[in-house]
């Protein structure tokens, strides 16, 4: 048990070509130029003793205790806004130094509380500072002014104020802070959210969120980089002050959004106390958002089923069984129904929630142990039209950057996602280069926060209408082309060039230019003309984009017209370029690597070729089927149509966040043999027949895999509260179906992964231990990994300009259904919410709420708050709605992160034309007032209720 | 209850026309085999199988472009 302790060097490292030469108490040490003095001792290993500084955020310079003296110069310098220079001799200690260290100390003490409880538990830098000052007495008491407690009765109260504990996860006690303001900065610098300031001057200046408000009144969003920046008790973990200091730590990666942040999960025995952001960690660079910081209740909450349960019909209650008869009850349900219904009847789906060792365990029960292709992932519903798009285009499906990348763009465009919500701690990295200068462009049917928030604004904002994304984007290239704004030397280079002018005369279509295009997308030419020229001409061009770009019937369409944009304009191929998708769960890309595709073994190889499977049938030693297996859509096509009967589900919720609820709901209950693998008794497990309990990634080793292909180690804290890892419990399913795998620990199955995948060739738990991390492809090319890709050239040789017509989806606006409904995130919840839920997130999110514009409110008879209906042409659901000019008269927006609002009982079984990935984003609607819940809400629950019945089991005989 | 649920079959002749559109804006020589190759490599023998019934059957409902793409389009294996 050891505790992961990270050295703080006080002020942020800088970057320069130029080197300096100090000598710091009798040690030479070499620095880059501009780096303070402090950093520079600490480099050489001398700590100067300091409140207001970390390396997080630049230095300030007020705490007056991390004074140095320089020989020549006059007077003590604060070492953390002195540069160091070369040359020049610095003494950190001296007699003078120390006689002003304990006066300002002396100070500090005689208004800090005497018996403050977090210095006894070592997570207050005071007591230690006093000490390690040689403080040994307070001549001036603590009975003068103070900010210690109330002014007496009658007196003027300026300096004393009330601990704020609103916030459910952080405690705010004014008597004990400084005012040392680095919790100010790190919400500026850090997060960019700009939520504290420094009220009141002198002796009176206080700490305030928002203006003077409680802290979740506040614009505060909880990352909690202002705890992790305070030097003091002040501003403190709750979950600290009731549990105490933790004792051990271990690094481990976050399981919430494809950013991937890494975290020191701080323990005290088996329980979490708090989390971390790692330093270290190449996606966070020791930043979190509120989900990854806090939101890890769930692990613990009552409402895991720990002990897996079988039933004969959904209408059963279920039954607590033992883990061999749930193993053996599986595998003869499995094997009865391939016997009656064929080899074909059966299949799994992976989660992009569990590791990428658990998801190769999953496609390979279904290609080996069923002998199949029927596996499917989560994937399916968000990115496969990245898949198809960036393999069709640049030749692999993957993002082409790593997230520091952002830190050299200088025009960032955002498409169809809001990172402030869903990837927010990317968001924040954006953010900061934003500020530095960087232009912004915004393609989205909302007015997300991006577009205007602290010190950031939008260069443009193009609200689109949804479903006409693919239109706005081949009328920018219609402008980078007509214009002469293209990088002829790279498409020359690096692409094929008669495919780039059969593209370039495609997109010069009259019908591709901004003003016809204004016409269809709403979105004014002169908008579409002047973000054209940014992109193409304001130097490095990045693109990110969400699954507002993906989810929509020309998803797979878009994500080639993003990656042609992104050739023809010469931005892919090195730092500060490229085409991001962010994606949305934690292992996203890692379950899409890992083979979990019906048409793809691991590594995006198709199942047709008989090269790769050839390494996996002598490795498993079976022969595999060589056509594709059935996707998500097809598995509940066919089972409505009777020829498909069991499922394996890992870890995703196909009820709650599928399309067409109804259509899901009646695939489920045409298959006879259900078998959820979960933490909760979620939605689709109200029509399982089987539930195997899940782990959470607190309970297991293995890696994921983020957005920019980095695959982090998990790394298990404590035991699984249901006994068994999920790699554990395949593993055994396998066995029952007398499969003889053996693996004892997940490395072993990244051996197996590395073996058989040539991008992946190169990892092993040993590398991933001593980088850290490393971004795929890892071989022998790139043993340390490939942050950027297609440096040299193309993964698939030559960059392919694909023309993309604009389709507009069958999904039309009308008389009945006059509006447009489209989806989103927010920050506080998660996906379908239930891991979030099952926290004290749901402070800032209590339920759905559908935004619709103040005109269409008005005719409508709407007022804010107010119970509105929302019936498509698939279904009718209830909330309640909120008023808001963020959407465009015309445009609805609702997120779904609550099951009873049930918000894909409305949208359509439209789909990618590709890949068949769910037109989420565009549905038509109609909005009428309400009295509440709809019939299908209230059956809905009834059935809920009804199907989540554990039964008292019976005494052992 | 929903108006506009399709059958599994006029969904199938749906997903096949989608395809069709988006290979028709594409170069000329590319047309056919692209719709073809796409099917051959992402949809499964079930589907493939339910596609040629509909062909044999006349192909109702389907884009010139698909029925034209069909002699391509790989046969499964009776199952």
């Amino acid at each position: 048990m050891c505790f992961v302790n990270e050295i703080d060097y006080g002020t942020p490292a800088v970057k320069s070509d130029k080197t300096v030469t100090l000598t710091i108490d009798g040690r030479s040490v070499t620095v880059p130029e501009g780096t303070s003095i402090m950093r520079a001792a600490r480099e050489a290993g001398i700590a100067v003793p300091k409140l207001c500084a970390n390396d997080m955020v630049k230095a300030f310079g007020s705490c007056r205790l991390c004074l140095v003296e320089i020989e020549g110069r006059g007077g003590t310098p604060a070492s953390c806004t002195t540069p160091a220079a070369d040359g020049i001799t610095v003494s950190t200690q001296t007699e003078r130094l120390g006689a002003i260290r304990r006066g300002v100390m002396e100070l500090y003490m005689s208004d800090h509380p005497a018996d403050c409880p977090a210095c006894a538990q070592g997570d207050c830098e005071m007591a230690a500072m006093a000490e390690a000052v040689g403080l040994a007495q307070n001549r001036y008491g603590q009975e003068g002014a103070n900010h210690l407690a109330p002014a007496p009765a009658g007196a003027h109260e300026v300096n004393f104020k009330e601990l704020d504990i609103s916030n459910p996860y952080f405690a705010y006690d004014p008597a004990k802070c400084i005012v040392c303001s680095l919790c100010v900065r790190a919400c500026e610098e850090q997060q960019g959210t700009f939520a504290l300031t420094v009220e009141g001057r002198g002796f009176e200046s206080r700490i305030t969120a928002g203006m003077d408000e409680p802290f979740l009144q506040s614009e505060c969003v909880s990352c909690g980089a202002c705890v992790q920046a305070c030097p003091t008790g002040a501003l403190q973990e709750k979950s600290v002050i009731e549990m105490g200091m933790p004792d051990h730590s271990t690094v481990t990666t976050c399981a919430y959004c494809g950013v991937g942040c890494s975290f020191k999960a701080e323990m005290k025995g088996e329980e979490v106390v708090r989390m971390v952001p790692y330093k270290d960690g190449k996606a966070n660079r020791g930043h979190s958002c509120v989900k990854g910081r806090f939101a890890y209740g769930y692990a613990t909450h009552k409402d895991r089923i720990l002990n897996p349960m079988i039933r004969q019909r959904i209408s059963d209650p279920w039954r607590e069984v033992t883990w061999e008869e749930a193993y053996s009850h599986v595998a003869s349900e499995f094997r009865r129904i391939q016997h009656q219904y064929g080899r074909g009847a059966v299949g799994g789906i992976t989660s992009s929630r569990c590791t990428n060792e658990e998801t190769y365990l999953v496609q390979k029960l279904v290609r080996q142990g069923f002998g199949n292709n029927n596996v499917d992932t989560c994937a399916r519903v968000c990115h496969s039209p990245t898949g198809y798009g960036l393999k069709t285009t640049f030749g692999t499906s993957a993002g082409t950057q790593d997230f520091d990348s952002v830190e050299q763009s200088d025009v960032v465009l955002v498409i169809g996602a809001n990172p402030t919500d869903g990837h927010p701690v990317f968001a924040s990295r954006l953010k900061k280069r934003l500020r530095q200068g960087a232009k912004l462009i915004v393609i989205d049917p909302r007015r997300i926060d991006l577009v205007r928030t602290p010190h950031v604004e939008a260069s443009y904002h193009l609200p689109l209408r949804p479903g006409t994304n693919v239109a706005v984007l081949t009328a920018l290239a219609h402008v980078i082309v007509s214009e002469g704004l293209f990088d002829e030397a790279f498409v020359r280079e690096r692409c094929d060039w008669d495919e780039f002018q059969d593209w370039a005369s495609f997109v010069l279509q009259p019908e591709n230019s901004p003003e016809a295009v204004e016409k269809a997308s709403g979105v004014p030419a002169d908008l579409i003309r002047g973000a054209a020229r940014l992109y193409a001409t304001g130097g490095n061009g990045a693109i990110y984009y969400g699954l507002g770009v993906t989810e929509h019937s020309q998803g797979s369409t878009t994500v080639m017209a993003i990656a042609n944009l992104a050739m023809a304009t010469g931005n892919i191929g090195r730092p500060g370029v490229g085409v991001n998708p962010l994606r949305g769960q934690n292992n996203v890309q890692g379950s899409c690597d890992m083979g979990s595709f019906p048409h793809e073994m691991p590594g995006y190889r198709h199942i047709s070729e008989d090269a790769t499977r050839a390494i996996y049938e002598s490795l498993w030693g079976v022969k595999l089927d060589d056509e594709p297996g059935l996707r998500i859509p097809n598995m509940l096509d066919a089972a409505v149509e009777g020829s498909f009967k069991a499922l394996y589900i890992q870890g995703e919720d196909i009820l709650q966040s599928d399309p067409n609820t109804r259509h899901v709901a009646a695939g489920l209950e045409a298959m006879e043999c259900v078998v959820v693998h979960d933490l909760f008794l979620n939605e689709t497990a109200n029509y399982a027949h089987v539930f195997l309990p899940g782990s959470t990634f607190l309970e297991k080793d293995g890696t994921f895999t983020n957005a920019e292909r980095r695959i982090n180690r998990v790394r298990k804290v404590m035991e699984p509260k249901n006994g068994y890892a999920d790699w554990e419990v395949t593993q055994k399913l396998a066995q029952a179906l007398g499969k003889d795998w053996t693996y004892t620990h997940p490395s072993e199955i990244m051996d197996e992964i590395a073996a058989t995948t040539p991008s992946f060739a190169g990892v092993t738990y040993a590398l991933l231990e001593q980088e850290g991390s490393v971004q795929w492809p890892c071989n022998e090319k790139a043993p340390r990994g490939t942050p950027v890709m297609h440096m040299g050239g193309f993964v698939r040789g030559k960059g392919k300009f694909v023309r993309t017509a604009y389709v507009a989806t069958d999904e039309k606006v009308g008389p009945r259904f006059p509006l447009l409904l489209t989806t989103g995130r927010i920050l506080s919840q998660y996906n379908v919410g239930a891991q979030t839920r099952r926290t004290e997130n749901v402070v800032w999110h209590e339920e759905d709420l559908l935004e619709i514009h103040p005109f269409d409110a008005e005719n409508r008879g709407i007022r804010d708050r107010d119970w509105v209906k929302l019936k498509s042409r698939a279904g009718e659901t209830s909330l309640r709605a909120t008023i808001t000019e963020r959407v465009a008269p015309g445009v609805v927006y609702t997120t779904f992160h609550h099951p009873e609002t049930q918000a894909n009982v409305v949208t359509t079984e439209y789909s990618d034309w590709a890949t068949n990935c769910p037109e989420y984003k565009v549905t038509a609607v109609e909005v009428s007032p309400s009295n509440g819940p709809t019939g299908w809400q209230e059956d809905y629950e009834a059935l809920s209720q009804r199907s989540r019945r554990i039964g008292h089991v019976e005494a052992a005989e | 209850m929903s108006h506009d649920e399709k059958s599994g079959e006029e969904r199938l002749v749906y997903m096949a026309n989608q395809i069709a559109m988006f290979f028709a804006s594409q170069p000329e020589n590319e047309q056919v085999d692209g719709i073809a190759d796409h099917i051959n490599k992402f949809w499964e023998p079930r589907m493939r199988r339910h596609l040629f019934e509909i062909i044999e059957r006349g192909g109702d409902g389907l884009s010139p472009m698909v029925l034209e793409a069909a002699a391509s389009i790989r046969r499964p294996q009776a199952a």
